[in-house]
Order: C-alpha cells, then structure tokens, then sequence
C-alpha cells in the first residue's frame, strides 16, 4: 500500500465570483508503513487535502492513486475507498452518538457488514489499542467519559475499522498537556500495532519533528517543501517565511549554535540535546 | 440541498423596499395576506398580483430567485390542487371509478392555488428585504404595546434574532458531523425509508448535543456581558418613520380600499 498524489488542484465554488484555490498543483509519494506529518498556517489547505485522501472531496484536476486504484477516476467506489482510508476530523469526540462506548466503537465495523463476532473482537482490539480498559468503559455512556478519553473512544471508532491508512486531523487540538501527550502516545502505539500508514496534521512542531517519517509543508494550497524532519526543520527562513516556528528544542539549539557552541544543527529531540550540550561542556573542561 | 430553500433567507440590496421602515414592511405583509382573503374572484387576484409584481420590481430580487425558494412548498400547492380538484362535489365533467373532477372543483383548485402562490411569494418577500435582525427589531416594536398585558416581546423577539443567526451554524455543524459518519462508512443514501430514518441518527443525536453546547457558549457570552433582558434597553439604531414610509403606509391602505371595493363590486 502506498500513496501517490500527483498536481492535486482543488477549486471551492468553482465559477462563482468568490471561487477560491484551495490546493493548487500538490504532488507527494507516501510509502508504505510511513508516519506522515503534514504542518502548516490555518486555512493553508491541510483540512481540504485530507477529505481529498478519502473522496469525501473531488479533485478538480490532478490524480490520487491509492494503492492499484486511481480514486479521482470516474466509477470507482468511494465507499470502498473510505473503508480502507479512515479519516478521523478535529474534535472527533462530537461526533459520538451511541449510547454506550461499545456501541460507539462498533458503528464503523458494522457499516463494513462483519459478523458479530468480528464486531466485537476489534471494538475490544481497537479500544485497547487507543489505551483505555474495555472491561472500565466498554459499558458506559461515551458522554460522561472526560475530555480525553471521549477523543480516544472516537478515534477508536476508526481504528476498528482497520484502515490500511489512518488520518488523524490534529489529534491533539485542545486537550490538556496529559491528555495530548497520551493521544500522542497512542498515534505512535497504532502506528507501531497496525503497521498502517499514518498521516499526522498538527500546529505543534515539535510533536510533527518527533513521530513523522516524512513532514510535508503546505501554504496558501501550495506545497512549500517536504523531506524527512531533519530535512525540513533545517531549512528554518522557509518556515518562518510561511509563518511556522521550529521546535522550541531546536529554536533553544540554533540560538546556541549562533553564540559559538559548536554542537550539531537541528537537533530535534531534548535528549539528543542533552547529549550534545554535555559532550559540549565536557570538551571545554 | 439544504442550501437551496431560499425561505426565509436575505437578499442583500439597497433598493427602496430594502430601505423601507421593518414594520410598514410588516404591516404591509399582514395586510396583504389579509387581502389574499378578501378576494373573492379571478379579478381581485389580477389586481392583488400586478401589486406584488411591482414591489418585487422595484425590491429588484431576482425573480428566479424568488421562484427557486418555492420549490421545497411545490408539494404542499400539488397537494391542495389534487383534493380541491377531486374532492368538490358538483357538475361532473370526467369520472374514473370513484374519482371525478368536476367544474366547481376545477374552478376552487384553480382559485386556492393562486392564492397560495400569492400567499408565499408575498410573505417570502418580506424576508427576502428585509435583515432578519431589522425584522424582529420590527416585531419587537409592534409587540411592545402587549407588554402591558405581559408579553414578553422583547424576549420573542431576541428568541428569533438567535433563531435566525444559529441556522448557518447548523447548517455547517450538519455538514462536519455528516462526513465523519460518513469517514466511518455512513450511509445515507440507500436502503429503504425505515433505514434512512434509522441512519439519520448518527447525525441528530450528536447535532442535538451541539445544538445544547453552543446554547450553553451563547447564555454565557450574554451573561458575561450583562444581558439580562429588554428592561430600559436602549439601542444604537432607533427606528423613526420617515416620509417614505408614510407614503407606503398610505399607498397599502389606498390599496386595501382598492380590494375591498373590488370584492364588493364583481
């Protein structure tokens, strides 16, 4: 399984005076079993990309090739495409309706026409898998869980889904700093379970800068640059030219780096930068 | 869809209607309906329609416009078309089985039709000139009198405004929880009447509790800033009749006189 997107162009109200670009011209390869971060200003696009990778929107020129299939061919089956692609949106806990968590979990699965059994087996899997206790909350009403643990059971109802590809459109968006370091901790946990492909918007650059293979940046619908997060977070007068920051631990490096330590550029994570600072100090004993 | 119902809705302009005082505009609605059913005869509605033309014509609204917000009303006009049709005993001129159609039912249908037709252009027109937030200053005006008697107008009145406001918000909301149903393999499309109903509740349970929630937001942001009901409220923009009004004013009663004479006479 593998993702190509090639010269994406997508127009709202297309003919009407207000007609907007949203996408224009994007072209990216995702392969298989990669964690992808896509980062960007808000209203650059990210949203409208994402329904793009499940035909909830039509591309109005460019093709999307997902796996064998070209989903921006004429007859091809968008149901079919969105049970192998699952998309979870922002604040997905609002679209919680069942009247127990289980129930919940089990909407996607049942749309997929599985037998009971199988229902039951990857609501248990995919609750698991999202880190919270079948057996605590599988019962209850989704609506009196805390604000966290309702994301979780939402994106669960993806999960069971089993999607070869998993969306996740800022997960982490309003959530307390726990809550967003266990939603975090769950993206890479199902990413590491499943294997799939996961695709990561956020605004927190150092989250995207630890858990992506692959970042791609997106302004005003176009695509800025791409490449692995060292990659990308190099290249620091781009990103701030779109309106991007780097990762505080980066930004703390670099402004070391120009004071005259010699320690290695772009470091990403605050461990490695332990590491380099002490090595540093040592040195200078 | 959804998107389509113009009832109800705003059309933006700057033309004489628009500009008209919201309550002569009210008034004018009412009196208009009530005329609707003064008439008793093909004439009255000739009148009555060549009335409506021209305030359309000078509002300058689109009359596609006018004419597409019908649509989503089109069965309820069928309908009473097909009963008046059948049901109206009298001359029988066609029969099949127990269904007949007769002259005096032709004649009712025909007639009830064009009075409905009338009867929904004309009030559409009022919203489609006026700003929903005018229109319920205007309602809030003309009700203020039965305060006396304990009315709450300025309370029905502000229970419209955020009616209005809201839909849009709706509308949207609708939208956003459609497609993350339908990320989760939704179907709203097939499938009989009882399963469509079924699968629509994926989508009202979850717009109810928003629809609760930015209630909530809504009564604390008004709070926050004080609200606490029409009690010596004063407003930035007080509404004053101009000359143009009472001209409309008398050009509605010459009107009424007009109808009134008109079924009196034929």
């Amino acid at each position: 399984m593998s993702i190509q997107v090639k010269n994406l162009k997508h127009i709202y109200e297309k003919g009407m005076p207000t007609e907007q670009i949203a996408l224009d011209n994007i072209s990216f390869d995702i392969k298989d079993g990669e964690l992808v971060g896509i980062i960007g200003h808000t209203g650059s696009g990210k949203s409208t990309l994402l329904q793009h990778l499940n035909g909830l929107l039509k591309a109005d020129e460019g093709n999307i090739i997902i796996g064998d299939i070209d989903i921006t061919k004429p007859g091809v089956s968008m149901v079919q495409i969105r049970k192998r692609i699952g998309l979870v949106f922002q604040y997905p806990e609002y679209q919680l309706f069942e009247e127990t968590v289980a129930k919940d979990v089990a909407f996607g699965p049942k749309n997929l026409g599985l037998s009971e059994k199988e229902i039951d087996e990857r609501v248990r899997e995919a609750i698991d898998l999202v880190g919270l206790d079948f057996e605590e909350i599988g019962e209850r009403s989704p609506f009196e869980l805390s604000g966290g643990q309702k994301r979780r059971v939402a994106i669960a109802g993806v999960v069971a889904m089993r999607p070869e590809v998993l969306i996740l459109d800022e997960p982490t968006a309003g959530l307390d700093p726990k809550a967003h370091k266990d939603v975090l901790k769950m993206v890479r946990d199902v990413h590491e379970k499943t294997g799939n492909i996961t695709i990561l918007v956020s605004h927190n650059m150092a989250d995207i800068a630890n858990l992506s293979d692959k970042v791609i940046v997106i302004d005003s619908g176009k695509l800025v640059t791409l490449g692995t997060p060292k990659e990308v977070f190099s290249k620091k007068e781009v990103l701030r030219g779109v309106g991007l920051e780097l990762p505080p631990i980066t930004a703390f490096t670099e402004e070391l780096r120009e004071r005259g330590l010699q320690i290695s550029d772009t470091i990403l994570d605050v461990d490695e930068a332990v590491t380099e600072i002490s090595k540093y100090l040592a040195k200078e004993e | 869809m959804i998107r389509d119902i113009t009832l109800g809705q705003y059309f933006s302009g700057e033309s004489l209607i628009h500009k008209l005082d919201p309550r002569v505009k009210i008034i004018g609605t009412m009196l208009f309906i009530i005329e609707l059913f003064i008439v008793d005869n093909f004439l009255g509605f000739l009148v009555a329609a060549v009335a409506l033309g021209t305030v359309i014509a000078i509002s300058k609204v689109p009359l596609s416009y006018i004419v597409r917000g019908l649509k989503p009303i089109l069965f309820i006009l069928f309908f009473t078309f097909a009963l008046n049709i059948f049901m109206i005993q009298g001359e029988v001129i066609w029969q099949w089985k127990f269904l007949h159609i007769t002259k005096e039912g032709i004649n009712v249908a025909v007639f009830m039709a064009i009075r409905l037709f009338l009867l929904i252009i004309g009030s559409s027109l009022l919203t489609l000139c006026t700003r929903p937030i005018s229109l319920t200053d205007g309602i809030e005006r003309l009700l203020s009198p039965f305060k006396k008697i304990g009315l709450p107008s300025h309370e029905i009145a502000m229970m419209m405004t955020i009616a209005l406001r809201f839909i849009p918000t709706l509308l949207e909301e609708t939208d956003k929880i459609m497609k993350a149903q339908q990320a989760r393999g939704a179907d709203f499309e097939s499938g009989n009447l009882i399963q469509r109903a079924k699968s629509l509740i994926p989508i009202l349970v979850p717009l109810f509790i928003s629809a609760f929630r930015i209630a909530q937001d809504l009564a604390m942001a008004m709070e926050a800033r004080c609200y606490r009901g029409g009690e010596n409220r004063t407003r930035m923009n007080e509404m004053k009749f101009k000359r143009r009004d009472y001209m409309a004013f008398a050009l509605q009663t010459l009107f009424l006189g007009i109808i009134i004479l008109e079924a009196r006479l034929f």
